[in-house]
């Protein structure tokens, strides 16, 4: 018989650890997959059958033994895995092999459509492989939303000795966690289009950096990119091509602000991660003063499916100018949190209800903040808005990575508010004013707000100018929820 | 082994690595639990830089620590998915428990309690993470549990 176990953090944080152990102890071997993302019925316990995989959930140690036993028959049968409606309308085009299989099995990656994309690019050039990308219409996924292809294009006409590729695994934004669903339940898949990139822009050396917040990831992916050094996909000649690309995992250390491209740089040379003005952009740049492709884990994700699939396979989903799908992972208060794949277009509100089913506090929603903590506070009445980047942008908000935190009606939002301009000064690099001052004085002024002085006017102009006076998104978002919760909670101000 | 003769080797060991700093630093807060005073000059004189820039290095970060931790490191997610399920009660209650603020060490001198911006267990909230084990759907009792299993 065989069963399945996820091992990925959401699930050992579930108990999945005590229900592997218990499964073991019966003599069955389990395979420790990524998780579904389904992760309200975590640990999810799975056996295969001839009529395929089969779930129950959530499980705890104490029902192994009758799982094993009743099967189908068990209080916890979900039925068919793949029939699970949360799971079933889905369009996971990047979180395809999530869940089914073993993370670090070569042998499950390559008999699930693994190193197809990888395939066709070595024989394609550099030129056609940015230009596969560009016509996907993919656009980062780490929130700043800029077309992949033309960052690639700009790294590859670069002329140098050295060219690097960085993937920002830094995901700090609460509400967001997609990349490390990846990175723990499918790390063969970003090394995939890592050495894509690598093959595209003609980089011959490349960095994964993860935050210290996530030790499973970065030891998962530590194991994975050895076996691929061992097997021959990285190191001196890619599969023989003669083209070489090294790749390590690089630990981050607890700062927000390495999420932005260049403060990581810096982290990466082994310096503070001070933000650095732009231009030179990093594609002409970068690392070590070198021309560097950078890009979010699930940018980077995305390529194997539209090397392998085709350009027009990726683009004939999603919206206007939001092409592909976005992995969103529903968070907070939530009754059914998880991920999410789907093309964009799909509103909040059938992300929040149908697929959420609204609060976990059985309470009525009153915001939710879209795009982790630079992202704004969306009341309900704009629950219709199509997730698409300029929908958003229209409302004032930003997708971000795609992370969406519910509050109920419990929520303070000036309280939320205060704590935007807090985290901001926790997590600035310093480097430029209005961020490094703006934040800690946005703090007070939310402080005498609440002993009921009227300085709202004052909050908006320093929103104004760390808007358009901050050197990164740091200092030039943090407005983002502060204003929301401003303009569309003004009740909670007085 | 000193402190000083395991840092010397790491940093003999690393010191090639491109941009060996961070790597550097955590592999002698891997060995040691933290990076001692006077691991700075040995890890500049190894990269050739200033002991003022080591020290710029270690104190910007918020992993690194200069002082030895508890036994135990309790790290409590602060970030907007936890506060929507209850997280700053949460953190008030390990507060009280431990009789000790944010960045401070337990009365009995068992636990060191810090804060975190985000686990990445966003979908069930709280999230707390003890001694690099991660546990989710936190509440006050759970975690009175298991803050006795490791006293």
């Amino acid at each position: 018989m065989k069963v399945f176990v996820p091992g990925d953090s959401g699930s050992l944080a579930l108990g999945a650890e005590k229900v592997a152990r218990a499964v073991s102890e019966r003599g069955i071997d389990p395979v420790r997959n990524g998780s579904r993302g389904l992760y309200w019925l975590e640990p999810l316990l799975e056996i295969e059958t001839d009529e395929g995989r089969i779930a129950f959930g959530p499980v705890s140690e104490k029902d192994v033994e009758s799982i094993l036993e009743l099967k189908s028959a068990h209080p916890l049968y979900l039925g068919r895995t793949e029939e699970i409606r949360y799971l079933k309308n889905q369009e996971r085009l990047t979180f395809s092999r999530i869940g089914i299989t073993d993370p670090l099995s070569l042998e499950d990656y390559v008999s699930h459509g693994g190193f197809s994309g990888l395939d066709k690019a070595l024989k394609m050039s550099g030129q056609e492989i940015v230009q596969e990308v560009l016509e996907s219409g993919l656009r980062g996924r780490g929130g700043a939303a800029f077309p992949t292809g033309i960052k690639w294009k700009t790294v590859k006409d670069a002329v140098s000795e050295r060219k690097y590729v960085v993937c920002n695994a830094d995901e700090g934004d609460s509400g967001t966690y997609s990349d490390r669903m990846v990175m723990e339940g499918d790390p063969f898949m970003l090394i995939e289009g890592m050495t894509i990139a690598a093959l595209a822009v003609g980089a011959s050396n490349g960095y994964i950096y993860v935050r210290s917040e996530y030790p499973h990831a970065y030891s998962t992916l530590v194991k994975a990119i050895g076996i691929l050094d061992k097997s021959g996909y990285l190191g001196k000649s890619v599969l023989d091509s003669g083209k070489p690309f090294h790749l390590e995992a690089r630990r981050a250390a607890g700062s927000y602000v390495c999420g932005e491209e260049t403060a990581m740089l810096e982290s990466i040379e082994g310096k503070r991660g001070i933000v650095r003005a732009k231009p030179p952009l990093p594609a002409i740049s970068g690392l070590f003063g070198m021309p560097t492709a950078i890009n979010n884990v699930i940018s980077f994700s995305s390529v194997p499916f539209i090397l392998s699939n085709g350009a027009q396979a990726y683009k004939d989903y999603g919206m206007g100018r939001s092409r592909g799908t976005l992995p969103i992972q529903l968070a907070g208060n939530i009754k059914r949190g998880g991920l999410i794949e789907k093309a964009f277009g799909i509103t909040l509100n059938e992300l929040i209800f149908e697929y959420g089913g609204g609060t976990a506090s059985n309470r009525p929603v009153k915001a939710a903040q879209v795009g982790g903590p630079l992202g704004a506070y969306i009341p309900p009445s704009l629950f219709d808005t199509p997730l698409d980047y300029e929908a958003f942008v229209k409302i004032g908000g930003t997708l971000g990575h795609g992370g969406i935190v519910v509050f109920d009606d419990t929520a303070d939002m000036m309280k939320q508010a205060r704590y935007a301009m807090e985290f901001c000064a926790i997590e600035s690099c310093g480097k430029c004013t209005p961020c490094r001052i703006g934040s800690t004085r946005g703090m007070e002024v939310i402080d005498r707000m609440k002993q009921g002085e009227k300085m709202e006017g004052l909050l908006r102009d320093l929103c104004e100018t760390m808007l358009s006076g901050s050197l990164c998104a740091m200092g030039g978002m943090t407005p983002y929820p502060v204003l929301s919760a401003l303009d569309h909670f003004p009740e909670d101000f007085v | 082994m000193t402190h000083e003769e395991t840092v010397t080797m790491i940093v003999e060991e690393m010191r090639s690595l491109p941009g060996a700093m961070l790597p550097i630093l955590h592999a002698i807060q891997d060995r040691l639990g933290y990076v001692p005073k006077e691991a700075v000059p040995i890890v500049a004189k190894g990269l050739n830089v200033s002991r003022a820039e080591v020290h710029g290095v270690l104190t910007y970060y918020h992993h690194f620590r200069q002082d030895p931790p508890a036994l135990h490191m309790l790290h409590i997610c602060r970030a907007e998915s936890c506060q929507a399920v209850g997280g700053d009660a949460l953190a008030e209650h390990a507060k009280n428990a431990l009789g000790c603020d944010f960045h401070g060490i337990s009365g009995d001198g068992s636990f060191s309690l810090e804060p975190v911006y985000c686990l990445g267990l966003c979908a069930s909230s709280p999230a707390i993470m003890l001694d690099g084990e991660v546990h989710a759907r936190m509440d006050s009792e759970k975690l009175d549990s298991l803050l006795e299993e490791g006293k």
